[in-house]
């Protein structure tokens, strides 16, 4: 069952990530990759993540990427123009990123073959009293430093924003 | 066999962000390079994730969430880049953005 | 596991169904309200006292001309009102509507399933529900349905933010994500509610306020109000199409009053103990009710009352012995509790659209980030004080 569900939500995203790379129109990319965000969302479920699950689906696809549909939709600047590719390239472009990627894929699994196997309540302690305590004590200066972080975002954001005052 | 093998999600971490290199290098349309960007943060939250379960602890779980939250201060600030740059040169495309070059 | 798929799918079907009957007479009410609000009787004529209308509301919906313009970006202009309408009905399957019950021998809780981050995911799937109003204003192909719906979404994204820290405060005074842990913690009558024994009024208000922007209610609906923009981002909607974006903001309203009745008011508590007659709230209101419409029907102002009164008196008056029957009132009190509270703040969100005018845009997104967001964060920071040093 655990197995089915990942195999499903993982044809998913690979799907969904090719679709980002292949399509002209950007806001085509931006809706596939929602459905990327969303699929790793119900895989982050099945480790055991459910913190990092909602905030996937909070933060990254309900905020950010709103934010690059806002963009794309306000900019609207149309379709990518195809310009002429060199032949040699569209005969070995894909045959050679499918083959970077199996020898990835073999890699990975030759450094892990007798691994844990993932199942739904295999690891419990993703839930938000676990990473509350985990963020404010272990981890309080890289907490208080992000909060910084995002202040210098947002002041940045709003100074480029402005219109210019003539 | 009713347990996903944890090299699975490494693979489908690598595949990810592998995609999202080909696209970072291939597209000239300067949005659709940032959500290969967007993509790649992805894999590496995945691959976080999975070796928090592997190793039974909760700090992959926090290094993806400061990654997140580095992700979206970095997505703020450079689209409203990109909309400074547009406003001047009315192209999104990344090729004609070389005034800089000698 | 056999007992639990089917006693889940029976549950889905009764709240699909029941749910589906409130979003259609909720329109009703709000339609009679607003008409008392301004001195003329609303709906009248197609049944007694309009309670028809909804029905005849759904005909003419569905069998209006089902048009899709051909200039408009057809995957999209589809997929916009389903996910709309998928993501306000999915928030809905994690409300608990009262305690563990137990039929024929089964025990189950009255809620469709529990998850210990109920909050979040509610929280996570309005978040998703923005996307179906900026696809349709995209889809749309329309410079002023994109406009609508650019405003809208940025609203909705704007208020998230004082909606998720007026959340936040009762969270730490209840310390649970689990929407059934939280009403369990305001156990004991309406001096343990988070509103009161919590303090938690200015976050109640912030909450209400900000969910009024989330789901496009007035005072903060020029986004979609029929004379502003020509009509936001439905402008190129029809029939069932828009029947299912007027639903799904139905069913958000009932989301949010639902979450605020939970989190501040104590979800299906009474207010106060059973043993000191609560138990004869809901028989002496419905009684009341029955009485009243009793005495009107012996010399009522139009004709057909004469038969109509009497029927709906004898109708609450059963509801009102239906009440008191001990085999029922272990599920059948706190439901009523719920949806009296719930009720309560839904007339709310009703009375005020009868009431107030609307904002512009500018004051409202200047009153989100400049007014709201600061006293949401300083009540947080006050209550955590608060939490700290009564600890």
């Amino acid at each position: 069952m655990d197995v089915v569900l990942f195999l499903i939500f993982a044809i998913i995203a690979v799907v969904c990530a090719i679709n980002v790379v292949v399509q002209t129109h950007p806001i085509s990319s931006a809706i596939s990759l929602i459905g990327v965000m969303g699929s790793l969302a119900v895989l982050y479920l099945l480790l055991g993540a459910e913190f990092v699950a909602a905030a996937q689906v909070i933060v990254y696809a309900g905020a950010v990427m709103v934010l690059f549909v806002f963009v794309i939709m306000l900019l609207n600047a149309g379709r990518e123009t195809v310009r002429g590719r060199s032949f040699m390239v569209q005969l070995l472009g894909v045959p050679l990123l499918i083959a970077f990627l199996g020898l990835l894929a073999w890699i990975a699994g030759q450094f892990y073959k007798p691994g844990t196997g993932v199942h739904f309540g295999g690891f419990t302690g993703g839930s938000p009293i676990a990473i509350g305590r985990a963020l404010f004590t272990t981890y309080l200066l890289p907490f208080e430093i992000t909060s910084i972080l995002v202040l210098i975002a947002i002041v940045g954001a709003v100074v480029l924003g402005r219109k210019e005052m003539d | 066999m009713s347990e996903v093998p944890v090299s699975w999600f490494l693979t489908l971490s690598a595949v990810l962000f592998a995609l999202g290199v080909a696209g970072f290098l291939f597209r000239r349309n300067i949005i659709t390079v940032f959500m290969s960007i967007e993509l790649m943060l992805n894999a590496v939250n995945l691959t976080f994730v999975t070796f928090s379960y592997q190793l039974k602890q909760v700090s992959g779980h926090l290094f993806t969430f400061f990654v997140m939250v580095v992700a979206a201060a970095e997505a703020a600030v450079g689209l409203a880049i990109i909309l400074t740059v547009f406003k001047n040169r009315a192209t999104l495309n990344i090729d004609e953005m070389n005034s800089m070059k000698d | 596991m056999n007992a639990f798929i089917v006693i889940s799918l029976i549950k889905v079907a009764i709240v699909f169904a029941v749910l589906m009957t409130t979003l259609a007479y909720l329109q009703w009410v709000e339609r009679k309200v607003i008409a008392h609000i301004q001195v003329r009787p609303g709906p009248y004529r197609v049944g007694p006292h309009g309670l028809l209308q909804p029905l005849a509301d759904v005909i003419k919906l569905v069998t209006k001309e089902d048009l899709i313009p051909s200039y408009v970006n057809k995957p999209l202009y589809l997929a916009a009102p389903f996910l709309a309408i998928t993501m306000a009905l999915l928030s809905i399957s994690v409300i608990p509507f009262g305690p563990t019950i137990e039929v024929a021998g089964y025990k189950t809780w009255m809620q469709l399933t529990d998850l210990n981050i109920g909050v979040l995911f509610v929280l996570a799937v309005s978040s998703i529900g923005v996307y179906g109003i900026a696809f349709a204003g995209w889809a749309s192909n329309n410079k002023y349905a994109l406009l609508g719906g650019l405003r809208s979404s940025a609203q909705m994204i704007s208020y998230e933010l004082p909606l998720t820290i007026a959340i936040a405060a009762p969270l730490l005074i209840s310390n649970t994500l689990d929407l059934r842990t939280l009403v369990g913690t305001q156990a004991g009558g309406i001096w343990h509610w988070n509103l009161i024994r919590g303090g938690q009024i200015v976050s109640f208000i912030v909450f209400l306020i900000a969910a009024f922007a989330e789901t496009n209610r007035v005072p903060f609906d020029l986004p979609e109000a029929e004379n502003e923009l020509v009509a936001g981002f439905h402008t190129e909607y029809s029939s069932m199409k828009f029947a299912a974006f007027f639903m799904a903001e139905y069913a958000n309203m009932i989301t949010v009053s639902a979450m605020a009745t939970l989190l501040f008011l104590g979800g299906w508590e009474a207010p106060w103990d059973a043993k000191y007659g609560s138990g004869w709230v809901p028989t002496a209101i419905f009684a009341l009710a029955g009485f009243v419409a009793l005495y009107h029907g012996i010399n009522p102002p139009r004709k057909r009352d004469r038969l109509t009164f009497p029927a709906f008196g004898v109708v609450f008056l059963g509801i009102a012995a239906l009440f008191q029957i001990p085999m029922l009132q272990e599920w059948i009190l706190p439901l009523f509790w719920f949806a009296a509270k719930t009720g309560a703040i839904l007339f709310a969100f009703i009375w005020v659209r009868g009431t107030l005018p609307r904002f512009r845009y500018d004051q409202l997104m200047g009153f989100a980030w400049k007014f709201l967001l600061p006293v949401a964060m300083l009540n947080l920071v006050a209550t955590a004080l608060g939490v700290a040093w009564l600890a």
